[in-house]
């Protein structure tokens, strides 16, 4: 297993240079020239002079190969270079807009296990039931919602309720306040986002727990526990639900990933300047930079995100485990 | 004294797309203390719903006991509230299964498998019960069994796995185990291992035990009497040597000509049971193997026989005719 895990942590090394040479290249098979954004943002006529000016200053006239070892000889030392648009850090870039996103993805996350696990399970114990009837309802309905609708729904809620209450209409905060600053603020604006993108994560969840557990109930082993006559709080907590939870892990560590890169949508709706939006506005700017530095970001998120999967595997599976 | 298990007219019924299957069908049959019974009969025949029906553990939906009597230790263990079954279930009657790969969970310890049985009956703590489980794996016949305690069920073979069952199931010191085909996963010379220890433990304990089979080899070995089972209900009854020798049943005939033996010349060759088991969804008022038995006549299409009595003492059949065929039948076995 240990060895394994080093094995897995070696893999990350040419996994990483892959993304970045890949992200490298096609970024520049898309047609466009951040210097012809930069300088014609006004309309203005961009004279050749000035366009070649530019292109010395961030380095887009040497040839590719030696651009490409340099971006690669840049990330062994942890450096991502300079924004080509806002002439800051990529670093100093990414740093700014992360934390949001991260607190947005790793909320929904914790949200959706609590509702959907307990849900899902109970789901399948009393499969086809009311109770079934309700949690399969509102899984389908997760999915089946878009998440810039159901973003714009609860906006319009929050601003009928709160009119209602108070008299007065309540916006969620805008401006991203450190969650140990100001706790309150915070969460005031996360909240909004996790929950909607909380709820689509725990429909697919719900619907991943109900499924895996009706068929771990169908396993012979389970028999064997009710032969022995345990109560059934017994066959499930401990019979049933760490074996039901090997797939439903999995989905939830892809989940999550996802939010890291994908929130692009619910950022949007609700004005926050996450991650995503950055990663759209460094695509539609030419910025190389930024963008190779986001994707590599949101690369090993995934990377380490699937090896704490392996890990609580193992924890689940002692057929894993001593492997 | 009345018999530890006296099943009566039991019936099961799975209701399917295809119809109602009706895989217990008036079984009844009885279990003395101690006594070693084997229930014999080809795939399908409901040997294992009829086990499972025992211990109310059919799934429901689909299943569903429809009637009939279960006595044991003379308490009906069809009325009994769930809360009591649960004691009779792990706690009275042990439970052998089929599959030794599937039947333990595989992410449980050996040891925990066996001590939440010892707990949930005995109330017994966490150190009584390792003693326990130490001790039971020591009399199924595991060498360091303190080891094998914190083993995982992938890290054993599967004949071993099956001694692990065969201790879980005699872990509250049963009054009953049924085997349902406890060997029929495994390889020959572990087959024959574990029969052996199942009639040396339950001799020296005293316990009762069904052995479900479909290998009347098994059977002539190990069990002190045999039913033989067809359509959900015991076509035959008798002890070993009855069924062998004088069998009275077609069913059992057929059955016996298609087992090896070598007790007997060599026949020419084995016979399968001749034609399809029944459709189970399509069983009417007569009896259920007529279209597959070559003595069947008229009568058998009106009623199905009852399990009377032959001269012999304690050797039942079910078939009208019973007395006459008895002589034409043990010069065909
Ligand atoms: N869950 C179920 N749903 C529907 N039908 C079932 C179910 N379980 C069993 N049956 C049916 O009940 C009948 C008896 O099955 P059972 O498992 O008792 O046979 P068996 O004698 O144990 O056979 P085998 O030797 O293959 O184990 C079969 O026709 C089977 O199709
Ligand atoms: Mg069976």
């Amino acid at each position: 297993m240990y060895r394994y895990l080093v094995k897995r942590l070696l893999l990350v090394i040419p996994t990483l240079f892959g993304a970045a040479a890949l992200v490298f290249f096609l970024m520049r098979l898309i047609p466009g020239d951040v210097c012809l954004v930069r300088l014609g943002a006004g309309g203005a006529t961009v004279t050749a002079q000035a366009l070649h000016t530019c292109h010395v200053k961030l380095g887009l006239d040497k040839p590719l190969w030696l651009q490409f070892v340099l971006f690669i000889w840049g990330l062994f030392h942890f450096n991502l270079g300079i924004s080509l648009w806002s002439g800051y850090p990529v670093s100093y870039e990414i740093a700014t807009r992360f934390p949001i996103t991260l607190e947005i993805a790793i909320f929904a996350t914790v949200l959706s296990i609590m509702i959907a696990v307990p849900a899902g399970t109970i789901s399948a114990i009393k499969q086809n039931s009311w109770t079934d009837f309700f949690v399969r309802t509102f899984a389908i309905s997760g999915i089946a919602m878009p998440s810039f609708w159901l973003g714009i729904m609860t906006l319009i809620g929050v601003l009928n309720l709160s009119q209602y209450l108070t008299g007065r209409e309540w916006m969620p905060p805008i401006s991203y306040i450190p969650l140990l600053q100001h706790p309150l603020e915070n969460l005031s604006a996360v909240f909004l986002p996790a929950i909607t993108v909380g709820y689509q994560f725990s429909a697919v969840v719900m619907r991943m727990t109900r499924s895996a557990m009706l068929e771990v109930l169908r396993e012979d082993y389970i028999r064997t526990a009710r032969a022995k006559g345990l109560i059934e709080r017994i066959i499930i907590n401990r019979h049933a639900l760490k074996n039901s939870m090997l797939p439903v892990v999995t989905v939830i560590g892809i989940q999550f990933a996802f939010l890291i890169g994908g929130l692009v949508v619910t950022e949007q709706v609700f004005n926050i300047n996450g991650l995503g939006r950055l990663l759209v506005e460094a695509v539609q700017n030419e910025d190389y930079t930024l963008t190779q530095g986001i994707v590599l970001l949101v690369v090993t998120v995934f990377i380490l995100t699937n090896l704490i999967i392996d890990i609580v595997y193992a924890w689940l599976d002692p057929r894993i485990r001593y492997a | 004294m009345a018999p530890l298990l006296e099943v009566r007219n039991l019936r099961t019924d799975f209701r399917t797309g295809a119809g109602v299957v009706r895989a217990v069908d008036g079984l009844s049959y009885t279990v003395e203390r101690g006594e070693t019974i084997a229930i014999v009969g080809e795939s399908g025949s409901g040997k294992s719903v009829g086990a499972l029906s025992v211990m109310r553990l059919i799934p429901n939906p689909p299943g569903r006991i429809t009637g009939g009597e279960v006595l044991f230790a003379g308490r009906d263990l069809m009325k009994l509230p769930e809360e009591a079954m649960r004691e009779v279930r792990g706690g009275d009657i042990g439970m052998v299964f089929q599959e030794p790969m599937t039947s333990l969970n595989p992410v449980l310890t050996i040891g925990r498998q066996i001590t939440e049985t010892i707990e949930q009956h005995r109330g017994a703590d966490r150190v009584a019960a390792d003693r326990r489980a130490v001790e039971l794996l020591r009399l199924v016949g595991m060498a360091d069994p303190a080891r094998r305690l914190k083993q995982y069920p992938h890290q054993l073979s599967g004949g071993m796995r099956q001694r692990v069952m065969i201790a879980i199931a005699l872990a509250c010191e049963p009054k009953l185990i049924i085997a349902d085909e406890p060997t029929t996963a495994l390889d020959v010379t572990i087959q024959a291992q574990i029969l052996a220890l199942m009639q040396n433990l339950t001799r020296r304990l005293d316990v009762a035990l069904i052995i479900i089979t479909h290998n009347l080899g098994v059977v002539a070995r190990y069990a002190q009497r045999v039913n033989v089972m067809y359509a959900g209900r015991i076509v035959e009854s008798g002890t070993a040597e009855q069924i062998y020798h004088n069998p009275r049943h077609p069913y059992t005939v057929a059955l016996l000509r298609s087992v090896p033996r070598l007790d007997r010349p060599r026949q020419a060759r084995l016979d399968p049971v001749e034609g399809q088991p029944p459709d189970l969804t399509r069983l009417d008022e007569g009896c259920a193997f007529r279209s597959r038995c070559r003595f069947a006549v008229a009568s058998c299409a009106r009623s199905a026989p009852p399990l009377d009595p032959t001269e012999e003492k304690g050797h039942l059949s079910a078939c009208f005719r019973n007395h006459e065929l008895g002589v034409a039948m043990a010069s065909v076995a």
